[in-house]
Order: C-alpha cells, then sequence, then structure tokens
C-alpha cells in the first residue's frame, strides 16, 4: 500500500458569525492516493467547497479551522494541537492553538500553493484578473513558481495554452479575459493550475457554470492531462454525473459531515448510506424516462444549528429512535476491494446500539412546513421504487 | 427550393384538427447591439465598399421560429446558453417586441394586439423565472406577492383574495400560515413554489417556465418538478418549459424542441427525440450529458469550438461550423474517410491549432500515406504548401471557398420532416443529411 498522497483528518472549519457558530466543516477525514481522481460531493451547504479551502488554508474570516490536521506528502501543512483525550488545545482568546509542525502562511505561499497544490475555481472570470491580459497573468505566474527568465516564460505559458486546446494560442496569449468564452477561460485556469506541474489539484465546481457540451470538452481534457501528467485531483461538484464519469473514488458529505466513502461503481451500484441513496434517487435521467422522482424529503437544516445525533435524521427515510442519540462517524461498514465506509448505525459495524430496537421515526408528519411541502409533492416509497 | 427555406416547423403530435393552445409562427427577434458610442458607425478597414459603413449591427437572437403548443401538453425547450432560448419566451409573452412573425393564442395574435388587449389576455398566460431570489420583492410579503397579480386584473374582493391566496400556498406545498412571511425567510425551493403560486392565482391556461429549477439543488428539484406535474393536472395547466438540463426536460416534457443560435433544429415527441435523434447538434448535446452511472461508458463525439456570433451567423445550416458531419461538396467524388480528414484539416488550419513544420509532415498527420486524388488532393497539396510559407490566412481562405462554402450545409437552410421510430408524433430535424428521406416523403 503507497502512501496517501493527502490525508485530511477530523477537519473542523467553523464560521463565527454574529447569529452564532456555523459549523461549515465538522470533522471530515479522506484521503488522496497519488495520481487518484477523488469526488467530494454534496448539495449546497453541505461544507465541500469550504473543506477544499481549508487544505490549501485559504479560509476567509469570519471563517477558522478548529480542529483536525492536514498532512501532504508526509509533511504537515497543519494541525491544532489537542489534549490527551483529543479536544483541540485553545489559548486564552479562545483561539485553537497549531503545532510546531504546522507550516506558516508565508511557507504554504512559497512552497505549496500553486507548486503543489493548485486550485480551480467555478467562476473562470473571478479567477482571472480582468485588466490584464490572459497570456501576461499565466506568464506572471509561471515565472514566480518556476523561476524562469520573462521569455522562457512566455514559451511556456503559450505551450501550456495550446497544451489545454485554446486555438491560435500565440495570438490570444495576449487576449483580456472577457475576450474568452466561459469554456475558454476555464481552459486557462486549467493551464494555470498546471504551469507547475502540481500532485495535486483542487477543483472547485469548475464545470458547473459551463454548457454541457463545453463540460464534456473540458471533462475529457482532464483525463487526458490527467493521464499524461499523473496528476491527483480532488473534484468537488453537486452532479452524480459528473462523479461516474471521472472519479475513481468518492466522498459524500452533508451537512459539514462525511456520510459515505466508496469506490465509484460501489457507491452507485452498493450505496450504503440513505442519503446517498435518496440522492441517487431524486436526479431525474438523460439516459432513461423516469416517471416519478423521489425527492429527498424537507429541506437541509441549518449548519448552525443542525440537528443532534445523525444530521441527516430528520430527512432520512430509515430513522429510528436512536437516529436522534447517536452521531455516527463515517466507519467501514464491507471491506472490498478497498473499504466502503458510511455513517449510519444500522451497519452491525457499528455494534448494537439500540438501533433495530428503537422505534421508527415518521418523517412525514413531524417536524412542520419543510416535510409537508415534500409530503405534498414527494411519494415517499411507495410502489414506484423504479 | 422554397421547401427548403422553410424553417422546422412544430406539429408533431397526431393532434392535427384539434386547435392549438398556442401557435407560434415565424417568430423572430433581432436586437440593436447598441454597445458603446457611435455604435451605428461600423469601421471595416478591409470592406472593398470602403472602411466606414452607418447603419446598426443586429443581433438576430430568435430566426424564423415556428411551433404549436397544444392543450395540457408540456412542451420542453433545451438549449446552450445564448441560444435565444429565453428571448424566445419574452418575445412569446411580448415582454420584448417581435420584429417579425405572430403568435396566435386560442387563436388570437398577441403579436397584433394592442397593449390594452394584451393586457387582458395576460390573465391566461404567465411566466415563472429561473432566479428565485430576484423575482420577489423582498419588501413585500408572500402574502401580497400572491395577490398581486388577481388585484391587477379585478379579480375577486379583498377577502375572496385571501382567502385564494390561503389555498394556493397549501396547493403548491407551502403552509398558509406563512402568508405574513418575507421572502428571505424561505429557502431556494420554497420561493420558487411562491412564483408557482402567483403564476396560477389569476388562473392561467398557459405557463411558461423559463429554467424554474436550474438553481435549484438536485433533490430539492425533484420536490418542485413533481409539484409542477401535479398542478398540471389538476389545473389542466400547459407549459413551455425551458431548460438547459436534458434530464429535466426528458423528465417532464411530452414533446422537445431543441434550439440552436436563435433556430429550432429539431422537434419531436420525447422518446422519439431521446432514443431516435436525428440532428447532428442533438445527438452531439446528448452524448455530453455525464450519466450518472459509473458503468455507461461514454463515447462523447467531440463538439468543436464555440457557438458562433449571432450578429453574423454562419449561412445556410447554422450548426455547420462545428457539426461533425458536415456534407461535401457534390463536385468533389471523396470516400468518407478521405471527406472526415479534409474536414478535420480544414477545420484545425481555421483554428490554427497546429505548427506547420513541413509538408510531409502535415500530410501524414491529417491524411496518412496518401493524399484525397483529384481536385480535392489537388487543393489540399496547395493549401499544405501556403502553410509551409506560413500564409495561414490564405489557406484558410482557399480551403473555405474550395470545401466548405459549396457544401449544401452552407448554401440552404434546411427544414426536414423524417420518419418516427417513437410514438405516433411527427419528427423535425432541421438537416440536409435527411433531404433523400424528405424527397420519397
Amino acid at each position: 500500500m503507497t502512501d496517501p498522497l493527502l490525508s485530511v483528518e477530523n477537519l473542523q472549519t467553523y464560521f463565527f458569525t454574529e447569529d452564532g457558530v456555523v459549523q461549515a466543516v465538522d470533522g471530515i477525514s479522506f484521503d488522496v492516493m497519488p495520481g487518484e481522481l477523488v469526488g467530494l460531493v454534496g448539495e449546497s451547504g453541505a461544507g465541500k467547497s469550504v473543506a477544499s479551502t481549508s487544505i490549501l488554508r485559504l479560509v476567509e474570516d469570519p471563517g477558522r479551522i478548529v480542529g483536525g490536521r492536514v498532512e501532504f506528502k508526509g509533511e504537515t501543512l497543519f494541525e491544532i494541537e489537542t489534549d490527551d483525550e483529543g479536544t483541540p488545545v485553545e489559548n486564552e482568546d479562545a483561539t485553537p492553538v497549531e503545532t510546531d509542525e504546522s507550516l506558516s502562511q508565508q511557507e504554504m505561499r512559497r512552497r505549496i500553493r500553486g507548486r503543489e497544490i493548485a486550485i480551480i475555481f467555478q467562476d473562470p472570470m473571478e479567477s482571472l484578473n480582468p485588466v490584464y491580459t490572459v497570456g501576461g497573468q499565466l506568464r506572471e505566474f509561471i515565472e514566480i513558481n518556476r523561476d524562469l527568465g520573462k521569455s522562457a516564460a512566455k514559451t511556456a505559458a503559450i505551450d501550456m495554452l495550446r497544451e489545454v486546446g485554446i486555438p491560435e494560442a500565440p495570438a490570444r496569449y495576449s487576449d483580456y479575459p472577457h475576450q474568452f468564452s466561459g469554456g475558454m477561460r476555464q481552459r486557462v485556469l486549467i493551464a494555470m493550475a498546471l504551469a507547475c506541474e502540481p500532485s495535486l489539484i483542487i477543483a472547485d465546481e469548475p464545470t458547473t457554470a459551463l454548457d454541457v457540451t463545453v463540460e464534456g470538452q473540458i471533462l475529457d481534457l482532464v483525463a487526458d492531462l490527467q493521464e499524461k501528467y499523473g496528476t491527483a485531483f480532488v473534484w468537488v461538484t453537486h452532479d452524480m454525473g459528473v462523479v461516474a464519469e471521472i472519479c475513481d473514488r468518492v466522498n459524500v458529505m452533508y451537512l459539514g459531515e462525511m456520510v459515505e466513502q466508496a469506490d465509484v461503481d460501489d457507491l452507485f451500484y452498493d450505496t450504503k448510506h440513505p442519503y446517498t441513496e435518496a440522492l441517487l434517487e431524486s436526479i431525474p435521467r438523460p439516459d432513461r424516462t423516469v416517471e416519478e422522482l423521489n425527492p429527498i424529503a424537507g429541506v437541509m437544516p441549518e449548519a448552525i444549528d443542525p440537528p443532534r445525533g445523525c444530521r441527516f435524521h430528520t430527512r432520512c427515510p430509515d430513522a429510528r429512535e436512536a437516529c436522534t442519540r447517536i452521531d455516527p462517524d463515517c466507519r467501514v461498514v464491507e471491506d472490498g476491494y478497498s473499504p466502503h465506509r458510511a455513517a449510519c448505525i444500522k451497519y452491525d459495524a457499528f455494534g448494537n446500539v439500540g438501533y433495530d430496537a428503537s422505534p421508527p421515526l415518521d418523517n412525514e408528519t413531524r417536524s412542520g412546513v419543510d416535510v409537508t411541502l415534500t409530503g405534498d409533492g414527494g411519494h415517499q416509497g411507495g410502489d414506484d421504487d423504479e | 427550393m422554397s421547401d427548403a427555406k422553410q424553417s422546422v416547423t412544430g406539429d408533431t403530435t397526431d393532434r392535427t384538427g384539434e386547435q392549438p393552445l398556442l401557435e407560434v409562427d415565424g417568430l423572430t427577434k433581432h436586437f440593436p447591439n447598441d454597445e458603446g458610442f457611435l455604435s451605428w458607425l461600423q469601421f471595416r478597414p478591409d470592406d472593398s465598399d470602403g472602411p466606414v459603413e452607418i447603419g446598426r449591427e443586429w443581433v438576430r437572437a430568435v430566426e424564423d421560429v415556428s411551433f404549436k403548443i397544444y392543450e395540457g401538453e408540456t412542451l420542453g425547450l433545451v438549449g446552450e446558453s445564448g441560444c435565444g432560448k429565453s428571448t424566445l419566451a419574452r418575445t412569446i409573452l411580448r415582454l420584448v417586441e417581435p420584429t417579425d412573425g405572430s403568435v396566435y393564442f386560442k387563436g388570437n395574435d398577441l403579436a397584433a394586439m394592442d397593449s390594452g388587449t394584451l393586457r387582458q389576455q395576460r390573465r391566461d398566460v404567465q411566466m415563472i423565472f429561473q432566479d428565485p431570489q430576484s423575482s420577489l420583492d423582498p419588501r413585500m410579503k408572500v402574502g401580497k406577492i400572491v395577490e398581486e397579480p388577481m388585484q391587477a386584473h379585478g379579480m375577486y374582493d379583498e377577502e375572496g383574495r385571501a382567502a385564494r391566496t390561503h389555498e394556493l400556498l397549501e396547493k403548491v406545498g407551502l403552509d398558509p400560515q406563512h402568508y405574513n412571511r418575507y421572502p428571505h425567510a424561505f429557502s431556494g425551493g420554497q420561493r420558487q413554489r411562491i412564483n408557482l403560486a402567483r403564476a396560477l392565482s389569476v388562473n392561467p391556461d398557459f405557463i411558461v417556465c423559463d429554467e424554474p429549477v436550474s438553481a435549484l439543488d438536485v433533490s430539492i428539484q425533484a420536490q418542485v418538478l413533481n409539484t409542477m406535474n401535479e398542478l398540471q393536472d389538476e389545473f389542466n395547466l400547459t407549459y413551455l418549459f425551458i431548460a438547459h438540463d436534458l434530464s429535466v426536460i426528458r423528465h417532464i416534457s411530452d414533446r422537445v424542441a431543441v434550439m440552436y443560435l436563435g433556430q429550432l433544429v429539431e422537434l419531436a415527441e420525447k422518446a422519439e427525440l431521446f432514443e431516435n435523434p436525428q440532428h447532428p447538434y442533438t445527438r452531439a448535446l446528448l452524448e455530453s450529458i455525464p450519466v450518472p452511472d459509473p458503468r455507461v461508458e461514454g463515447t462523447r463525439g467531440v463538439l468543436e469550438g464555440d457557438v458562433p456570433s449571432p450578429i453574423q451567423p454562419p449561412s445556410g445550416c447554422r450548426f455547420r461550423t462545428r457539426c461533425p458531419e458536415l456534407i461535401a461538396p457534390e463536385k468533389y467524388d471523396l470516400t468518407d474517410e478521405e471527406w472526415a480528414n479534409i474536414r478535420q484539416f480544414t477545420r484545425s488550419v481555421k483554428r490554427h491549432r497546429f505548427e506547420a513544420t513541413g509538408a510531409n509532415v502535415i500530410r501524414a498527420e491529417f491524411f496518412g500515406s496518401t493524399l484525397p486524388g483529384g481536385d480535392a488532393g489537388r487543393t489540399v497539396s496547395r493549401a499544405i504548401d501556403l502553410l509551409v510559407e506560413d500564409e495561414w490566412d490564405e489557406a484558410t481562405e482557399l480551403l473555405n471557398e474550395s470545401f466548405t462554402e459549396p457544401s449544401i450545409c452552407a448554401r440552404e437552410e434546411p427544414s426536414y420532416e423524417v420518419p418516427t421510430e417513437h410514438g405516433g408524433g411527427r419528427h423535425f430535424a432541421a438537416c440536409h443529411l435527411h433531404r433523400e428521406e424528405e424527397q420519397t416523403h
């Protein structure tokens, strides 16, 4: 077994707002192997973007990483100090303390960001400076990070643009971002991400804003480049179609927590967590006609006041009374070719915690408007289990 | 050749004899390209008619679109961003004035109505927008939002309106008790339900839904789609449902129209369109969607390049500049493989996609060992010589006038009816590949 390229352990990122503490990411763990394409999936508010920016320590105020550890190539990027019981240690300002091994922001900037781990954001227009030429921005980035001279960096930049499929690369080099289409801008960002040949690229919904034919082009491009450079990817998305197409392994998040981790085939064909299952059943399919959709009951609760116990229990078709008490970790529930993890106490891996004995929760009649809303629109279970 | 000039007409279901609820006929919308000072002054230094031209540029957003929608059905309209689908919707409702064409609603032409009559008609025709955030006034309570259209049309008295609003809120799956809340207190999916209630308040027959679920998370999207289906059954509503997501279109539609660069390219019943697509653009769209199933091995037809500008759309078939099945000009006698190579070569030269290192290298890269014979081969050979001399523009021009312009795809606008394989409806595809089937039709 090779060592993971990136290892995230028990990461916690909270936002300290006037209304209270938003537990955007609350104790997630996952690994990325070298050259692997790992999906980070969830609906809006699941915490997937916050998780991915936390890895590079790019969380903005009022957000703060309050716990956990991120290791990259065996080096600790950061770690929050814990006492003997595993509780984060806080200083007198109630701020969590980083261990001495953690890299400083300066080291992160100099050695890690861009060179070792690059990030691609959803909106390519916001990631490019509108008043500088596309080529100039790419050249500057290469110049700084690869210690090349100006003209060598320019040649490298043009090569990179051609590599990601920009037509007439030498001429487009001096165009401004607004002269590029959305798909072309995203290609430029991919070029920029690849420019230093990093070992890991974090892609935060990079194709969500694109049209489907352009998205297809970009997915093909990423597959080609990944093969050529052997770059590992963390691909953040809400689109199960994209996940099925490009990911090797998948991490599913719900309301700041990890609910399921599996190989892509197992995730779709041997789904373990009720949330993943509900998510897969609620999507209309492009390849066949689904007469009746099975929506997930209700809406995702606020991360400022998440439900006690399992956070999905308010919407879960399998929820029982025990689920309101026990907050399950994401542990191995089936040991196949690669371990399949799920955070649901209905599995034996959690021991006898009283799931079988406790009464089912009736999610359709409980908890007000959110559920009436789907009790009306949705058809839970019933006879349409296609 | 007048047949080929006709645009795709939309009578695909076998409901002939029945009057359509809505009939769109030759609808066209051109916008002036008015960005900037002196925009009416065109400066073209290379133009043979003189460098300066006075007159506006026009964005041809919707061009000669015709279709029919029958009572109680859902027509899905799908296309990529910028294809003109939202403009089409707004033009149908006359939220923007059409440049040309007619929109018959229950037999009356909305496009020719005076504003008073139009206002009356709007009671029967409602619209739901994509963004549930910006389409609700943040300072109005939900109850008032839903009541406003009824008030505008002088329906019921105050009590009657309030009673109906409570009823409608319940119908769309909201709690009637939330009558006095403000929009910000609702989630995206719930706001879209408020929009539904507002549209339904005046008891319309027809609702234009412009990307109503694309801003919503998938699980919420399913809830709203189900509600829309139920409301359609209950109130016998007719929908024009616009979306870019083919999965959603497949779920909700009875018939589907595909739009590209301002024109309809294909129109058929849902099963027919998805199982037996006949336009290369529709096929490319369908192949592009990532299927949520890791065991489906996608074979994606690569659709090259970007959508051309609607200011100067390509002649003939507007899709031809990207079409993987561009038809060879009749004057050449080429095998399919030879033509595919030439097509690929022509586009690569146009996009300057490779470096001209040497004639042999280029020949080997695009044509393998042998060039096509005859005139075609001689032209290719000359183009390669030009490339070696670094005369890219000349080479592009030569290839363009030899291979692209003489193609039927560049000379005539296509419009054909093709045989149907699924269901009883009619199937239209605007692609010259079907010109022979049409003749025998």
